[in-house]
């Protein structure tokens, strides 16, 4: 019970800096980007490939870190230079890069099990599961602390503004266009170490491993909004992280009363698709319990 | 101070809603000139003040600001000479961010951002005194997030967000039209003690006749896309709302119904 515990805890960890990617496209810019399906594996890709060419994990990270950025600015200019619509320049890049994956891999699948990882070679001592537990926690909480800070500088509360009132922040001087890219590049470059995380702690990278991503990051955005709040930007933050991790429990509730792992996205979706409709669903029945109330 | 030289602007040329919006206006305003503008709907004239402001470039014409041509400028570029507050209430602040978020935005407008820190205890201290001049109580209220004023206060801070970094122009588009009398009232005589303590140039679109004679020194008077009354200082003093009538059915050579001028 307490590995299962240790282990649904760490891989929410390993996917909170997914979310977080997810958060500051989807809630930060207000825009649905779906690069991520496609930097998830990026990530995943880059660093496998070069572990097993004798890399060490932690500059690995780093290059697949930097491979997310380019996607996520290939999105950008995509959107803002060439007035392609969000979704579809996320979509663009996203397909664009199962060739890039499958070209960095040279092949669908790439095992890590003899390489070193950044779990097996900062163990400390500690068993596989506690090393992970621990080394998630690290990197998360360096992420939401840099996010803290970045988000507080001038830079990162235009890119806030320009989601929130572009008209606004243009009247103030700011070129929205590079708020969007810079927005989108931080984002990828999150979901690409999370890709590299989630291989090393795998031991493989799959060229597959990102379908669904956008709406596991989405799941855990809302799930931790609606459970821990959304007061200030730093309650946003913790809030998607502990999301993350409570999406896992609720995973691996499911799958230990007996639903098929196959069924999985189909359950995610679906509950996605509820949280997202809950203003729609909660005004409706708000004006169906009024209109009641008139009519006796 | 701004120099407008025959602009004009079509939109949807070519095609079946294709519309002249401003033909040939050319504007000039000295240093310091608080000019009301007037006109019915479709006039041009938040054609006029968006053209100025960059929201889309003009067809043909130049527009200077001293002495520097900014009709190619993009909106963001020209944001360092003009500080704006529009109609809608809501498009001059960020709702979901702090007072002072909005405020530092607006502090450092024109200038390039950077990874400082976005507002230091010595500038909150400065917010503070330039919110307590608004009368609204919004000096105790820094944190709080701007979504939840009313309309009226968040016109308040958008005006003390336009002018907090001294622009060389403001642009009023009838930033008074969407609030009540009452609180439009305050709202208007907040942007006359500005405007006069910080000698702003200053364009302010009005539908309401009797403030475009009582507030500002000069008064233009736009009509299917030109201007076609211009009152300067001396004569706009003694002008009732209408003399003003009679100046218009006379430029225009139509009679002025009270659908293309609001009156109030």
């Amino acid at each position: 019970m307490t590995a299962l515990i240790i282990a649904t805890v760490s891989q929410g960890l390993l996917w909170a800096l997914m979310a977080i990617g997810v958060y500051i496209t989807f809630r930060v810019l207000d825009i649905a980007d779906l690069t991520v399906e496609g930097t998830f594996p990026l990530g995943a890709a880059t660093c496998a490939t070069l572990l097993t060419a004798g890399w060490q994990p932690i500059p690995a990270m780093l290059m697949a870190c930097l491979a997310g950025c380019l996607a996520g600015v290939v999105t950008g200019l995509l959107t803002t230079k060439l007035k392609i619509p969000a979704l579809l320049a996320g979509i663009l890049t996203m397909i664009a890069l199962y060739s890039v994956n499958l070209r960095i891999m040279g092949k669908a699948n790439l095992p890590l099990l003899t390489q070193d990882t950044i779990f097996t070679l900062y163990s400390f001592g500690l068993d596989k599961a506690t090393a992970q537990l621990a080394i998630g926690f690290i990197v998360v909480l360096l992420t939401a602390v840099v996010n803290y800070w970045f988000f507080g500088t001038e830079i990162g509360a235009a890119i806030r503004a320009t989601g929130v009132n572009p008209h606004m922040i243009r009247a103030n001087g700011i070129n929205t266009d590079i708020m969007v890219v810079l927005g989108l590049l931080l984002s990828n470059g999150l979901v690409a170490v999370s890709g590299a995380l989630v291989a090393q702690s795998n031991g493989f990278a799959d060229v597959g491993m990102g379908v669904g991503t956008i709406v596991i990051g989405l799941a855990s955005v809302i799930i931790g909004e609606v459970l821990f709040g959304t007061r200030s930007f730093k309650n946003c933050l913790i809030s998607v992280i502990l999301g993350s991790i409570v999406y896992r429990a609720v995973i691996a509730v499911v799958l230990q009363m007996g639903m098929p792992p196959n069924d999985l996205k189909l359950f995610t979706a679906i509950l996605v698709a509820i949280a997202l409709s809950m203003p729609l669903i909660q005004s409706r029945w708000r004006k169906f319990k009024k209109d009641r109330k008139a009519a006796n | 101070m701004l120099d407008i030289k025959h602009i004009s602007k079509t939109f949807n040329p070519g095609t079946i809603t294709e519309k002249v919006a401003l033909t040939d206006v050319s504007l000039h305003l000295a240093p310091g000139e608080f000019v009301t503008v007037i006109g019915g709907n479709g006039a041009g004239k938040s054609t006029l003040m968006n053209s100025i402001a960059g929201t889309y470039p003009v067809d043909t014409g130049t527009i200077t600001i001293d002495s520097t041509d900014i009709t190619k400028w993009p909106e963001h570029k020209r944001a360092k000479f003009i500080g704006r507050v529009f109609q809608d209430p809501m498009m001059g602040t960020a709702a979901n961010m702090m007072i002072e978020e909005n405020l530092a935005i607006a502090a450092r407008r024109g200038k390039t951002p950077t990874l400082r820190w976005s507002s230091s205890a010595k500038e909150r201290e400065h917010y503070r005194e330039l919110l307590s001049g608004l009368h609204l109580g919004l000096e105790d209220r820094l944190e709080s997030h701007v979504g939840l004023l009313s309309g009226g206060q968040r016109q308040a801070l958008t005006l003390l967000m336009a002018t907090m970094a001294q622009p060389k122009l403001l642009l009023l588009d009838e930033h008074t039209a969407a609030l009540d009398p009452k609180t439009a009232e305050k709202v208007l005589s907040l942007t006359k003690s500005i405007v006069e303590r910080q000698h702003l140039t200053t364009l302010m679109i009005t539908h309401n006749m009797r403030d475009a004679l009582r507030l500002g020194t000069r008064l233009i008077m736009m009509y299917e896309g030109r201007i076609i009354v211009d009152v300067k200082e001396e004569q706009k003093k003694g002008l009732q709302v209408k003399d003003l009538l009679e100046l218009f059915e006379k430029a225009a050579g139509s009679e002025l119904t009270s659908d293309s001028l609001l009156l109030s």
